[in-house]
């Protein structure tokens, strides 16, 4: 029941609920951009499992992706403030 | 990318056999991996020149590819999810 002049925990809820969906849509939508780069940066013919130099290379390929991201994030707002454009 | 550094959902990983031969817990592999990026994926790996029709290597090729496309999938759900908690310890 909603409190009088206080938020409706109904809505909070459904926000919550919300946000919660969009963070999960978000994460499998940045896991679709690695495994499009690093499969075909670390597997070679596909066999019956993924050696542990195959898994070491994904999960490597993941950090150093996010790495070079904010290399770039980074670099760029330098420039662009430098530059005043 | 997108968003920044946001919160991984529990939902992000995929049921489907680990390396180690275990199933986990979770939506089935269908809900998250792309057919039609597995498609892609594995055709590139498995198929040569294109014959008049999928040979056996290449049929097994493709069945294997799947597999280990999902395995891969795994893992680097559990690296990004890694990644986002130690950044968020950091902040």
């Amino acid at each position: 029941m909603a409190e009088p002049g206080g938020p409706d925990p109904a809505v909070s809820e459904l926000q919550r609920l919300v946000a919660a969906e969009q963070q999960r849509a978000q994460f499998t939508a940045q896991v679709h951009n690695f495994m499009d780069v690093c499969w075909d940066k670390c597997v070679d013919k596909p066999g019956s499992k993924l050696d542990s130099r195959t898994e070491g290379c994904l999960a490597s390929c993941v950090e150093r992706f996010i790495d070079t991201t904010l290399s770039i994030t980074n670099r760029f707002a330098q420039i662009v403030q430098k530059g005043g454009h | 990318m997108q968003g920044g550094l946001g919160t991984a959902g529990s939902g992000g990983g995929a049921r489907g056999r680990g390396s180690e031969g275990r199933t986990r817990a979770g939506p089935g592999p269908d809900a998250l991996c792309s057919p039609q990026r597995m498609t892609d994926k594995c055709f590139r790996k498995c198929v040569g020149k294109p014959g008049s029709s999928l040979d056996n290597s290449e049929q097994k090729c493709i069945a294997m590819c799947m597999d280990r496309y999902m395995d891969a999938w795994n893992t680097v759900s559990r690296a990004y999810n890694s990644r986002l908690q130690r950044e968020r310890a950091n902040m």
